[in-house]
């Protein structure tokens, strides 16, 4: 927080800062750390992580990591972004051959929030996988995006990535943005990508309320359930527990 | 136990229930049959207070109290069971959390203590085997996977956990084989065949009506009951159908 930053403030045009808030980046623009925090995960080694957002900077939140996931190494990220007015994470990952790159991801927006996720997965060796699952709850005005590039190099065959992108609007005035990218030069990959933006069921709603359940409660049920799809990945019980926790807290301000 | 007097409903601005009266008093197992589009699951499904199902006249009322002023749920705590004629599927909502988020919610709403972890299993698994219904089942996701006589037999397996007043039982027996129809009649008798319970059945056919004996069976028909009569009266209308028996 002490030099300031020399970096052009990004502009729309930048296709990854698209959907971002970028006055309010400008008021802290200044203080914003240079550069990405760098990770390598060792060549058959695991590395599991969990980011909350954290809040600094007068409600604006960015975390940006560059992540190199070595021969044979597993990177599990898991993240939860709800407390920020404006939060960015964004993740760069260099993939080698039969790395594997895991990620859950949840948005939870309300008021006039705007939070959203960035990643670019490099698959650049062969044999390499990646799994992404983001899903996203958000309210009032809130708005939250998930832009995510997959890139497969000519030589990377054998690349299995998927994307699985999902969300929910409780109030009209909020907005979803997904965008997955796919640029892909090898021939023999599989990469799948799915993304919906959707309600709550009404009719599983008013199942849920013949059989007892106040509103807020079975809104509550089902949107732990779509959330869960994000951290089910996460194998380590305590951390998920921990990282769900929070999110149900955050949930609890939306329904 | 519920009096309905002259209840007009409309859906869209579509007029459904045009003036329909009946009574069910404690004890009471009735039949509403009739053709299609004649109103019967319009019938449930405003009686349950379904969102877009709009009262324009009439009254309901449960045990004294005023039904149509209730929310779904509070229709619920008060004893009403809706079973629904399509069970709705709820990914990643187990079924045992779903009833006992469920009983739990009524109990509250009644005052009553809530319902612990073991208790709840227990009674879960009584009316999963009173029901024939494996407690595997129990576990998965609400009606997800589910075949139509499973989402059936699931209805009833909730109905026994719930132990409602009255349960509105909305073409329950469709769908069903015929081992699954005996198991689901059962279940109905076992469950709701006491002094001080009743039960609306709602149905096309006569089959169920041979293993639940209703005292009642009523033919609705253009948005209200044209005829009433006893358990023979769904004898005549499986033989001569509705037309001629209205």
């Amino acid at each position: 927080m002490t030099a300031t930053n020399v970096i052009p403030l990004p502009t729309r045009r930048d296709e990854a800062w698209r959907y971002a808030d970028l006055d309010a980046l400008a008021r802290v623009w200044g203080d914003v750390p240079q550069g990405p925090e760098r990770i390598t995960v060792a060549a058959g080694e695991t590395l599991t992580k969990q980011i909350v957002l954290p809040v600094v900077m007068s409600g604006v939140s960015i975390t940006d990591l560059d992540v190199v996931i070595e021969a044979g190494a597993t990177f599990a990220l898991h993240l939860l972004a709800t407390d920020a007015d404006y939060g960015r994470m964004s993740v760069n990952v260099l993939l080698h051959e039969g790395a594997h790159f895991e990620m859950g991801g949840a948005i939870l927006g309300n008021g006039d929030q705007t939070l959203e996720i960035v990643t670019q997965v490099n698959h650049a060796h062969p044999n390499a996988t990646s799994n992404q699952v983001v899903r996203s709850v958000l309210a009032g005005h809130a708005t939250g995006s998930f832009l995510g590039k997959v890139a497969v190099a000519r030589h990377a065959q054998k690349t299995d990535a998927s994307q699985s992108v999902k969300a929910m609007l409780l109030d009209r005035t909020a907005t979803a943005n997904a965008k997955p990218e796919l640029e892909i030069y090898a021939d023999d990959v599989k990469c799948a990508h799915g993304a919906t933006v959707g309600e709550l069921d009404k009719a599983a709603l008013f199942y849920m309320a013949a059989r007892g359940i106040p509103p807020q409660l079975a809104r509550k049920l089902m949107l732990q359930a779509f959330i869960a799809d994000a951290f089910v990945s996460l194998n380590d019980d305590a951390a998920r527990e921990a990282i769900e926790t929070r999110a149900l807290a955050a949930l609890e301000g939306l329904v | 136990m519920l009096q309905i007097n002259n209840l007009h409903a409309t859906i869209g601005g579509t007029d459904i229930l045009k003036g329909l009266s009946l009574t069910i008093n404690a004890g009471e197992i009735h039949a509403i049959m009739g053709p299609n589009g004649a109103g019967k699951s319009t019938l449930a499904y405003t009686l349950g207070g379904r969102p877009g199902y709009e009262v324009t006249e009439g009254s309901a009322t449960f045990d004294g109290q005023d039904l149509l002023a209730l929310e779904p749920h509070e229709r619920a705590a008060a004893g009403l069971f809706l079973g629904f004629q399509y069970p709705v599927e709820i990914p990643g909502v187990s079924n045992l959390q779903f009833l006992r988020e469920s009983l739990n919610a009524q109990r509250r709403a009644r005052g009553e203590e809530p319902l612990s972890g073991a208790e709840f299993i227990r009674l879960a698994k009584e009316k999963a085997a009173l029901l024939k219904m494996d407690m595997d089942m129990l576990k998965r996701p609400v009606n997800v996977g589910f075949s139509g006589g499973e989402k059936k037999r699931n209805e009833m397996v909730q109905m026994g956990i719930i132990d409602p007043k009255l349960a509105l039982l909305d073409e329950t027996d469709s769908g069903l084989d015929i081992d699954a129809l005996r198991i689901v009649g059962e279940g109905i008798n076992t469950i709701m065949r006491k002094p001080d319970r009743a039960v609306l059945l709602i149905t096309h056919y006569q089959r169920l009506l041979d293993l639940v004996k209703p005292d009642f069976v009523h033919v609705l028909a253009g948005g209200r009951i044209v005829r009433t009569g006893g358990a023979e009266l769904a004898l005549e209308l499986e033989e001569q159908g509705y037309e001629a028996a209205a």
